[in-house]
Order: C-alpha cells, then sequence, then structure tokens
C-alpha cells in the first residue's frame, strides 16, 4: 500500500522506518556518493527528518519499505532554501502552494519501476488533493530519463556543478493514464488515504 | 469588480494591530458566512495568540480546563501541514466525545476545516473555519472554497507575525533581483511564455518565482501582485 505518514507516525512502526533510513543509507551514501549523514543504526538521516515531514511511502506486504519521498512545506525550514538558494537564482522559494520533494529512494531489495510509479502516483495523488501547484527539490539528473518513462518528469529549474539539479514537477502535466499503467493499479486500490484520517470515498478521483 | 479573494487580501494588507486582527476575523465570518472563524498561533518563544469568534465564555472555560490536551483538533493539526477537515480526526475518545459535546453546547459548529500552518524558523498557526451544516452541504462549501481558505490563513499568519515582531518577526519579505525581473516583465505586459524567453527559464520556473513572489507581497493573483509591487516602488514599469 501507499502510506501517507508524518515523521512522528513513524515511530510506531519501526520496522518500516529502520528499513525506510538504511534503504537511504544505501542509495544516497553508498550508490550515489552524496555527502549525507549515517548514523550508527545505519540511518541516513538529515535535520529535516527531524521536523515532521509528511512521507509518502510504498509499504511492502511484509511490511518493510520499498520506496518513498519526502514532502515538506516550502513556507518553514526546506533544504532547497537553505542550502541550494545558489541554485535557483537566489530565489527564496516560499508558497502554500509548492512543496519541496526530496530523498526519492527506491529499495534495493525489490527495486522496480512499478515501485518508483507507485511512489510518484502518491505523491501527485497527495499534491492535487491539496491544492499544490509544484513540488520542487533537487535530483540526481541520471534520475530524468525515468521520470519521463513513468508518466510524471521534473522541468530543470537549474542545475549546479555538483551534478545536483532543481526540478519542478507540476501537478498539472501528469500522464496520469500512464502513470497508473506503470503503477500497475490506480489510486482506489493503491492509496492508503485512511493513514490522513479520511474514508476513501470522501475522495475526489483524480483528473489529468 | 474585486473578487471575494482580492478583497479579502486588500483588507489584510490595511491591518496595522492586533485589534483590527481580531475584526477581521469577525469580517472573514460574516463574509463567508460561517458561524466562526479562529486564529491560532504560537511563536518560538511558546506565547500563544489568537484571534476568534467563539463566544468568550467558551474560551474562558477551555483555557480554565486546559482542552488544549484533549481537542482533537490541536492534537490532530500540532505539526501537521496539510489542511486537515474535522471528519478526518480521531474523536473516538471518551474524553473527545464529552469534549465535544460541551463545545456544541458553546455553539461551536459541528462541521470544521483546519488549515496548520508551518511558518519561519519552525513557527506554528493554526487557522478554523467551523460552521454547523450537514456533511454535504459541508463538502459543497470546503470544495469551493479551500483555495482561498488556504491562502488567507497564511496571510493572516504572515499579517500577525508581522505585527507582533517577536522572535519571529518576518523581515520586510524581500524580493530577489529574479522575481522582481519576473514582475517587471509580466507588468510591462508579456506574455509569460514571453518573459520566460526573455529570462532564458523554462514557463514552469516563471511560474514558480510568480506564485513565490505574489505570497510574499501577500497578493491575491499575478496581477495583483504586479500592481502592488508597482505600488510600493519595488518595481518600475
Amino acid at each position: 500500500m501507499i502510506r501517507f505518514l508524518y515523521g512522528d507516525a513513524l515511530d510506531g512502526m519501526p520496522v518500516l522506518r529502520d528499513t525506510m533510513f538504511r534503504d537511504r543509507a544505501t542509495q544516497f551514501a553508498n550508490r550515489l556518493g552524496w555527502a549525507v549523514h549515517v548514523d550508527e543504526n545505519g540511518h541516513e538521516r538529515d535535520e529535516y527528518d527531524d521536523i515532521n515531514p509528511l512521507y509518502v511511502i510504498w509499504q511492502c506486504s511484509d511490511g518493510r519499505h520499498g520506496g518513498s519521498l519526502r514532502f515538506l512545506p516550502t513556507t518553514g525550514p526546506v533544504m532547497i532554501n537553505d542550502h541550494f538558494a545558489d541554485l535557483t537564482g537566489g530565489v527564496r522559494i516560499k508558497s502554500p502552494r509548492i512543496w519541496e520533494c526530496t530523498r526519492f529512494c527506491i529499495s534495493p531489495a525489490g527495486a522496480s519501476r512499478k515501485t518508483a510509479a507507485r511512489v510518484l502516483l502518491g505523491a501527485a495523488a497527495l499534491g492535487k488533493h491539496f491544492r499544490l501547484t509544484h513540488a520542487l527539490g533537487v535530483f540526481d539528473p541520471a534520475m530524468k530519463r525515468i521520470y519521463h518513462a513513468l508518466g510524471w518528469q521534473p522541468v530543470l529549474a537549474a542545475s549546479g556543478a555538483r551534478d545536483i539539479h532543481v526540478g519542478l514537477w507540476s501537478f498539472d502535466d501528469i500522464d496520469l493514464p500512464r502513470l497508473r499503467l506503470r503503477a500497475g493499479g490506480d489510486e482506489s486500490e493503491l492509496l492508503q488515504w485512511d493513514d490522513l484520517g479520511y474514508e476513501t470515498p470522501d475522495i475526489t478521483p483524480l483528473s489529468a | 469588480m474585486a473578487s471575494r479573494i482580492e478583497n479579502v487580501v486588500e483588507r489584510l494588507q490595511q491591518v496595522r494591530t492586533l485589534d483590527e486582527l481580531q475584526r477581521l476575523v469577525e469580517w472573514l465570518r460574516d463574509l463567508y458566512q460561517v458561524d466562526h472563524v479562529i486564529y491560532h498561533a504560537v511563536n518560538r518563544a511558546g506565547e500563544p495568540y489568537a484571534a476568534l469568534t467563539y463566544a468568550p465564555s467558551w474560551v474562558d472555560h477551555y483555557l480554565e480546563q486546559d482542552y488544549g490536551r484533549i481537542d482533537p483538533v490541536v492534537l490532530g493539526c500540532y505539526q501537521r501541514f496539510h489542511p486537515v477537515d474535522w471528519k478526518q480526526l480521531d474523536w473516538s475518545a471518551r474524553s473527545a466525545r464529552a469534549f465535544l459535546a460541551e463545545a456544541l453546547d458553546a455553539g461551536v459548529g459541528n462541521q470544521g476545516l483546519s488549515v496548520p500552518i508551518r511558518g519561519p524558523s519552525g513557527q506554528f498557526a493554526l487557522f478554523t473555519v467551523n460552521h454547523s451544516c450537514s456533511d454535504t452541504e459541508w463538502a459543497r462549501f470546503t470544495t469551493a472554497h479551500l483555495d482561498d481558505l488556504i491562502l488567507i490563513s497564511h496571510y493572516l499568519n504572515q499579517k500577525a507575525l508581522e505585527i507582533m515582531r517577536g522572535s519571529d518577526r518576518v523581515p520586510d519579505r524581500p524580493l530577489s533581483p529574479r522575481e522582481l525581473d519576473a514582475l517587471t516583465l509580466l507588468g510591462m505586459g508579456m506574455s509569460r511564455a514571453q518573459a520566460a524567453e526573455r529570462l532564458r527559464i523554462s514557463e514552469h520556473t516563471l511560474r514558480v518565482y510568480i506564485e513565490s513572489a505574489r505570497f510574499k507581497l501577500g497578493a491575491a493573483n499575478t496581477t495583483h501582485a504586479v500592481a502592488l509591487a508597482m505600488a510600493c516602488g519595488k518595481i518600475i514599469v
């Protein structure tokens, strides 16, 4: 299922939490070689994980982490404004309709396009439901082709010498039929809205 | 004629004191024809501030009983940042049900929508619209007004922070040269595509710069943002 979990809810789910932060260490520290901090538990965590972000997580049937990303509102502290303002022409981006999306991670155990598509489908549904116009975040340029294949690619907003790009995902530019096809199902089957207290029938289906 | 949201932000711009903020909250209640509007903030020093339309006797009782400990709205919204319909909250605890019964007796409506706000340096505030009506009517209301209510909640919070000038003071929300360029080109009558081409950025990047500038200026829409930037001399067209 695709879960919508704030940081403080994760503490009640140690298996999901631990596998997610370990998978992030594998992806960002080991595989991509980013200068991220891995703690004594083998968890890749930063200060933004400590301010209660909203995670979109594909949880495998055994309860473990399959893939995830992390949302924070740009009205509060976000990585892009705190650390990458040089990449956005000095613009500190702030709006309740723009959230930062970071740490897109797929578990090496079950890495598949399907998992990636499911995480993106969750992010798309969440953003549309809460009336966002854009998500933005730094991403690895190698991912661009994959996002395209999945049906929701970022527009390159800026690129830095550090081989890190700032991407913009528009909630108006989602190829929903393709994203659903890649995810192997539609939102009604995959999204666990009751994490946020919704009854599924309350949710208006997505339209492109 | 100016739209409703333009009216609201124009009026918000003129607020200078906490008393005026209180009157604005009362005006919002009448404008949206709901029972209550509540803005509640906690700054970094932990000092609370509220502007609201609940009966003073209910507010006193709430504070006296320290109901913030059990109020599902507070518990369910604190440190969140997505809009929350009260139906999504957990009212199952006996203490929560007893609290709700008391609140309804005191004139609080059965429906609510709360927008939690995460401000600069982690400041937290909550904006709530409350009403008595059926689920269907409420769903119609929130669907129609959610965009406006999200914007109003944040602008109200910016204004409250500005007035209080406490540890969360917002420093004049400066616009970067890129944001000013974007507004200037639109003010000159260029389309978004033309302005993006001139600045050598994608149209989406331009849209994000404009959205960001609009928010910092407290404007209702792009046209309004250009007008405000011109009025306060930030751009010259």
